[in-house]
């Protein structure tokens, strides 16, 4: 009896310890942080404190950098959703050799780290870029790219597009080609049969996709941290500069935890969205 | 006069030819049953005709027009799928109005006939269902209620019935063929169930690994089956090899009197005769001797193995209400000699 209480709990105790040792207890202390006051001349001090927060909400220089990591990840969402979706679908379409070779196409550049593909992208954005001389060679002038909001979104979707096309093939994979092909009979065109039959059932791929591809560019790093320069800032890298330039701490962790919030509060909202869905479709 | 033709209509998939060379002319408002084995190519040869493969060579009319290459959604077909190939994401009524939506029926005809066509289904109570919440045979007929509510030419159906009970099974054949009188609706429906195919259709084309061997009313086909494969696969069928002598095939030393023949004294044949055309005699009586070896009971009528010197036949004998021959009882077997068929060949007895 008392065994068979402590088993599962054993059992669940390893998995438990890595989550509460790399999740909770830095969670906790980056909170424990935020609350804590400030000073230029003598650092961290041991009382409690409401300012940083007030502080970070009340300057519009910090609520711009937000707005602009909002609009910046759901941007690169919808571009991934426009793209990615019939990329999905054609790939689903196709015969077996070229199949593979275009999913590992897709999938390949995962296998690159972020920071070399950011790299990649400032030489081909930057003013004697692979870009600007083409453009350059068929007379047009050159266009300012590097360190705009433009080139950190081109790179994100970049990034971000298997995040979307691997969930929305794989419903695509559950769908019987037959029930497109019943639609077609029915007297619906392709377009329609599209609208009315594929769509709503890869949607839930579609957003399971968009979901992630949100989540990880509202908390990219090294694309708009290279991307970006110093100025164009988005959360996370502000963050980075507030803990290794600005030294404040606690201002940088109250930043964070208002990231966290914002990023959670969205994504479940969005999720509780998808469930209903499911619920209405699945069963 | 063929409402609908397929001309030397062949599909090969990369190299193995699923359908070759099919010739068929069908009727308007004619019932045809395509009745084959698994794999044989009934399906493929639907799907053709629908418009959703395309063929490798030949042509499809339709009226009097080549629709070979036509689009699926102009050919306006009614199609009733093997895998059903229902909407998931839509209601049992959302999914029968799809065909009536797409071509643009008001919203109250739609309603009307949605409801109509259900209540025909027996599905009317279950109208706001998903399909994942329903049953095998309710998503069949959902998906029959789909392709018939459009009102279309011509109906295919890709074994529509193949998961109904048996009752309800005949109740649909019935309703299906109901349908097809009244609104006149060419249909072809696959089947590998030989009942039905004979049961229910004006002619049946069978289909062996592509080809189309025979293309018969039922009637001629169960008696006049044009091949070996099709006399065992319509039907049950005694075949027994023999040489052929005068007035009969000589079978393990008994001569069985047979109809003529036209084959030279001597020749190896094939004897063959359907278990009903056998009648029982007593022991001593009729032209064969025998034994009986096993006995089943089918409700309408009884199955039982004669072992005999030429072989174990079978011999169905109607039931009459009283036990006929029991198991290991010496009996005699007749048969009118015109009921013993022989084709030259030894033809692998099935
Ligand atoms: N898309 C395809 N690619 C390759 N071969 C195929 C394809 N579709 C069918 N075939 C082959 O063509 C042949 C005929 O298939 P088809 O589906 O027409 O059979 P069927 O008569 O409908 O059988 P069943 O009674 O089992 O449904 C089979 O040998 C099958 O393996
Ligand atoms: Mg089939």
């Amino acid at each position: 009896m008392n065994r068979s209480v402590a088993t599962p709990l054993m059992l669940a105790s390893p998995g438990a310890v890595l989550f509460a040792g790399l999740v909770i207890v830095p969670l906790v202390l980056t909170l424990i942080l935020s609350f804590l006051a400030y000073d230029h001349g003598t650092g961290i001090k041991d009382s409690w404190t409401l300012a940083h927060y007030m502080h970070v909400l009340s300057d519009s220089y910090y609520l711009g950098i937000f707005w602009r990591t909002l609009r910046l990840a759901a941007l690169t969402t919808l571009i991934c959703a426009l793209i990615g979706a019939p990329e999905a679908y054609i790939l689903s379409r196709m015969r077996s050799p070229w199949r593979s070779v275009f999913l590992l196409v897709i999938i390949g550049p995962l296998l690159v780290s972020v920071v070399v593909r950011a790299f990649g992208w400032s030489m081909l954005l930057g003013s004697t870029g692979l870009v600007n001389a083409a453009l350059a060679a068929v007379g047009l002038g050159p266009v300012r790219l590097l360190y705009t909001e433009t080139a950190i979104v081109i790179a994100l979707v970049h990034v971000m597009l298997p995040f979307m096309v691997i969930p929305v093939w794989t419903a695509l994979q559950k769908l019987d080609p037959m029930v497109e092909a019943a639609a077609w009979t029915l007297g619906a065109s392709r377009f329609s049969a599209l609208r009315r039959v594929v769509m709503p059932q890869v949607s839930m791929g579609l957003l399971s996709g968009s979901l992630i591809v949100f989540g990880l560019s509202a908390s990219a790093f090294a694309i708009p941290g290279l991307l970006g320069g110093r100025r164009l800032k988005m959360a996370a890298t502000l963050v980075y500069d507030e803990y290794m330039h600005e030294l404040n701490w606690p201002l940088g962790a109250a930043i964070a935890i208002l990231v966290l919030v914002a990023n959670l509060v969205i994504m479940l909202a969005y999720n509780r969205a998808v469930e209903a869905r499911a619920r209405r479709m699945l069963g | 006069m063929g409402f609908l033709t397929l001309e030397g209509v062949s599909k090969v998939y990369g190299g193995l030819a699923a359908v070759r060379d099919v010739d068929l002319a069908v009727a308007r408002g004619e019932f045809v049953s395509l009745l084959g084995p698994s794999g044989c190519g009934k399906t493929t040869t639907l799907q053709m005709i629908a418009g959703l493969v395309e063929p490798t060579a030949g042509r499809i009319g339709l009226d009097g027009r080549d629709i070979t290459r036509e689009k699926p959604n102009r050919r306006g077909l009614g199609v009733v799928f093997q895998s059903y190939a229902l909407f998931p994401h839509m209601t049992v009524a959302e999914n029968v109005a799809f065909g009536l939506e797409m071509r643009k029926v008001p919203r109250a005809e739609r309603d009307r006939r949605v409801a109509e066509m259900l209540a025909l289904v027996h599905l009317a109570n279950l109208a706001e269902r998903y399909p994942r919440q329903l049953s095998g045979g309710q998503r069949q007929r959902v998906a029959i209620a789909r392709a018939l509510v459009i009102a279309p030419p011509v109906l295919l159906l890709d074994e529509p019935l193949s998961n109904l009970d048996a009752k309800l099974r005949e109740e649909m054949q019935f309703e299906l063929r109901r349908i097809q009188r009244s609104v006149g609706t060419t249909t072809i429906m696959v089947t590998h169930d030989q009942a039905e195919a004979l049961s229910i259709s004006d002619r049946v084309v069978v289909m062996e690994a592509g080809r189309m061997t025979q293309i018969d009313a039922p009637y001629r086909l169960y008696e006049q089956p044009a091949t070996a494969f099709i006399s065992t696969f319509v039907g049950k069928m005694n075949r027994l090899a023999g040489v052929w002598g005068d007035g009969g095939v000589a079978v393990a030393g008994t001569v069985l009197a047979s109809a003529p023949a036209d084959v030279a004294a001597g020749t190896a044949v094939t004897a063959w005769i359907r278990p009903e055309k056998l009648h029982l005699r007593p022991m001593g009586e009729g032209r064969l001797a025998g034994r009986v070896a096993s006995r089943f009971f089918l409700g309408g009528h009884w199955l039982l193995t004669v072992g005999t010197e030429a072989g174990d036949i079978l011999v169905s004998v109607p039931n009459t209400g009283e036990e006929p021959a029991r198991e290991g009882e010496p009996i005699g077997l007749d048969w009118e000699p015109a009921s013993l068929r022989v084709e030259a060949g030894a033809g692998a007895a099935a």
